[in-house]
């Protein structure tokens, strides 16, 4: 990483130089930079806390039913909940958001059915996705998040697209997509990113950058220091934020969307989190890092800083905390109960939505699997009684 | 009505198109001024603009995947890949994104992106402007995969793709782009339904019946086979099969019930090429109809060559000598 050379002015936010990282809240719940404090009423940071905390209460939660064997797979956001939440609050709720996997938050900041979203880790008949993919694969069209892929990159032209048809049509919409620092590595990326720039687009390109590829950390991936850098190569905005802060991710972000929305261009948002936790829950990151590595990170905790930062200004105490905890278990528990108890969806549906409607050769073999079934030969009748 | 060929008709489609709906927009690589470098586009900037029709950059991921976006969004995307051979970096948001879309949401978010791009060989363009991948899309589930062979159903189907709301990959002839001219009613809206063949040549009576199945610029080779093959003692039905996912199940197995005998005729590879589906749902549906064994002509299973591309290609005399195994059978 070269400095930027005397000739070439270091404050704006494209020059190549320019790597300077946006906090507003120190570790201690301090404000650090008050200049750029997005300025969050208290009430929605007291909002906003609860909600990060209830998520990491649900996320252990399901953790530990896959442990059991209860759910399939999960992906944990523990330790980069400050982007989910900084991003739902930065945006507004009609702007469309791509998310890659560990962005739960932005759907139940949005107010996703909490139900539905725990009957997608099941795959049951209650799954807005109808049990068609993996558990943390859902959707929610009504608040505006786009269905989950596993392939990672393939939303970022997309969300470019949604961009320019936002801009086409004269809407405000902003279009954001998640991804992480590994993904930065895929074509899609260089792609959409070059689209972003000449179309000059309402987008956001949100790195998550948690320092892992799965196991291959950053600097084997990259050979950057910082992602931010690659905002210059395609022409559009470049910020680099603490991703452990909420009040830095939310100002970030609004800045970004304010600028989509009055003609700027997209935004590139490299913010620097850590993925505290494993990348999921078929990982060990026990082979592949040490524990000095994390613990630092541990203590770089984006709820602790918010939950200082509540608790300096006598907005939280233990009393919440506990509070709020336990009626996310509470609601977890619950719900788990309620998920387990569904039915798996009808096997018709594992033939709807392949098309509008289904074409004679589909409907043909809808019939057959239907048939096969209720015949009593069918191994999924011997597993789903 | 007018006479037109195959380009004239393409453009005329995708302009009674973006004239109905200004949903509709085209991208891909020099689709504006230039008109595409087979000049389908031709002057459609003049009337619609640059943001609806734009040209991208040279992407072709980034082509399909902001499709995808501005169809998840409420437009009606019909991007063009210069050449077919060129569609492989769109693959993924093809198969895993386009494709999906609708199923993978539980149906929230459906996805009519139309995908226009020339395929083909027979026109000196090599390994890279000459290939027929069809059947990688046929095999993916979601995809709606269509190739006119004559300009009134090229206008008809890309119509018809236009107001799909499934996605839909559009094979267009190019060998044929040209040469292949008919009368096509100008500046109007007229679709030709999906899963429905045609009949290129009826049987004139005479001669041991058989029928041949092909699409796109095959069908014209299949035509001089044709009249080789009624000089001969023989009477094909040429079946156009036009739409090749959804593809006409009952209109081949009438035809197939009826003459016994069956000739495939495509320019892809043999080894998984569409013609083995066909030959195997025709096999499943007449076996105790067939005289003979189906016979497949097709391009060898080698890269597509530049200078002996006309000996890769089926040709007339192959397609007779197919024509000739099923009728001599025994």
């Amino acid at each position: 990483m070269t400095e930027p050379t005397p000739s070439v002015p270091a404050v704006s936010p494209v020059s190549p130089g320019d790597t300077h990282l946006l906090r507003v809240l120190a570790r201690d719940g301090a404000l650090v930079d008050p200049a750029s404090d997005p300025g969050i009423p208290d009430d929605d940071v007291v909002r906003l806390y609860a909600a990060m905390l209830a998520l990491r209460v649900t996320e252990e939660r399901m953790l530990t039913l896959q442990r059991q064997g209860r759910i399939g797979f999960y992906l944990s956001s523990l330790g980069e909940e400050a982007c989910s939440f900084g991003v739902a609050y930065g945006l507004e709720p009609t702007d469309w958001v791509f998310p890659s996997y560990r962005e739960p938050g932005v759907a139940f900041w949005r107010g996703m059915d909490f139900q539905s979203w725990v009957d997608n880790m099941f795959g049951n008949a209650g799954d807005p996705v109808l049990g068609r993919q993996m558990p943390v694969h859902w959707s929610a069209r009504e608040q505006s998040i786009v269905s989950i892929s596993s392939p990672v990159g393939t939303q970022i032209p997309q969300a470019v697209g949604v961009a320019y048809a936002s801009k086409f049509l004269g809407h405000r919409t902003v279009a954001l997509a998640f991804f992480g620092d590994g993904t930065s590595s895929e074509g899609d990326f260089h792609v959409g990113a070059n689209f972003a720039g000449v179309w000059k687009v309402p987008a956001i390109l949100f790195i998550r950058n948690n320092r892992f590829a799965i196991s291959t950390p950053y600097h084997v991936t990259t050979a950057v220091e910082h992602l931010v850098s690659r905002a210059h190569g395609y022409g559009i905005t470049g910020v680099r934020v603490d991703g452990n802060d909420l009040f830095a991710v939310t100002r970030a972000v609004r800045e970004a969307a304010d600028r989509g929305r009055s003609g700027g261009g997209a935004t590139l948002i490299e913010a620097c989190t850590y993925r505290v936790g494993a990348h999921s829950s078929s990982d060990d990151p026990k082979v592949y890092r040490k524990e000095d590595e994390v613990q630092p990170w541990r203590e770089a905790d984006p709820l602790a800083r918010v939950r200082r930062y509540l608790e300096a200004r006598g907005l939280w105490g233990d009393a919440l905390e506990r509070s709020t905890s336990d009626a996310a278990s509470v609601r977890i528990i619950e719900a788990v109960k309620i998920a387990e108890k569904k039915s798996h969806p009808p096997l018709e549906t594992a033939f709807s939505d392949v098309f509008a409607h289904p074409t004679p050769r589909l409907a043909a073999q809808r019939d057959a699997c239907l048939a096969h079934v209720a015949s009593g030969q069918s191994a999924f009748g011997r597993t789903h009684p | 009505m007018a006479t037109m060929n195959i380009i004239q008709a393409v453009n005329d489609g995708l302009r009674v198109a973006m004239r109905k709906d200004p949903r509709v927009v085209v991208l891909g690589e020099d689709v504006g001024k230039f008109g595409g470098v087979f000049r389908a586009t031709l002057g459609l900037i003049n009337e619609f603009g640059a943001d609806r029709v734009i040209d991208t950059p040279l992407a072709e991921a980034g082509i399909i995947g902001a499709a995808i976006g501005m169809a998840l969004y409420g437009l009606r995307p019909v991007p063009e890949i210069q050449f077919a051979d060129f569609i492989y970096p769109a693959f993924d948001q093809i198969v895993n994104e386009l494709a999906k879309y609708r199923y993978r949401s539980g149906g929230q978010y459906p996805c009519p992106v139309v995908i226009r791009t020339p395929y083909g060989g027979g026109i000196k363009g090599g390994h890279y402007h000459s290939q027929s991948p069809e059947a990688y899309f046929i095999h993916t589930a979601g995809l709606k995969v269509v190739c006119p062979s004559n300009p009134y159903d090229a206008k008809g189907l890309l119509l018809e793709a236009v107001a799909q709301d499934d996605p839909v990959l559009l094979f267009e002839p190019k060998r044929v782009y040209r040469a292949s001219r008919g009368e096509v009613p100008e500046g109007e809206e007229f679709r030709v339904p999906f899963g429905k063949a045609c009949v290129a040549r009826a049987p004139r009576g005479q001669g041991t019946p058989m029928t041949i199945i092909a699409w796109g610029a095959m069908v014209h080779t299949c035509l001089e086979a044709c009249a080789l093959a009624a000089e001969a003692g023989l009477d094909p039905e040429l079946i156009d099969l036009r739409s090749l996912s959804p593809f006409d199940e009952e209109a081949l197995c009438e035809s197939v019930k009826r003459t016994g005998r069956a000739v495939i005729v495509h320019e892809a590879p043999r080894t998984c090429g569409f013609g083995g589906e066909l030959s195997a749902t025709l096999q499943e549906q007449c076996f105790e109809f067939l005289e003979a064994p189906i016979q497949r002509v097709t391009g060898w299973d080698t890269p597509f060559p530049y200078t002996l591309e006309h000996a890769y290609l089926p040709d007339p005399g192959r397609i007779l000598e197919a024509c000739r195994a099923v009728a001599s059978w025994s």
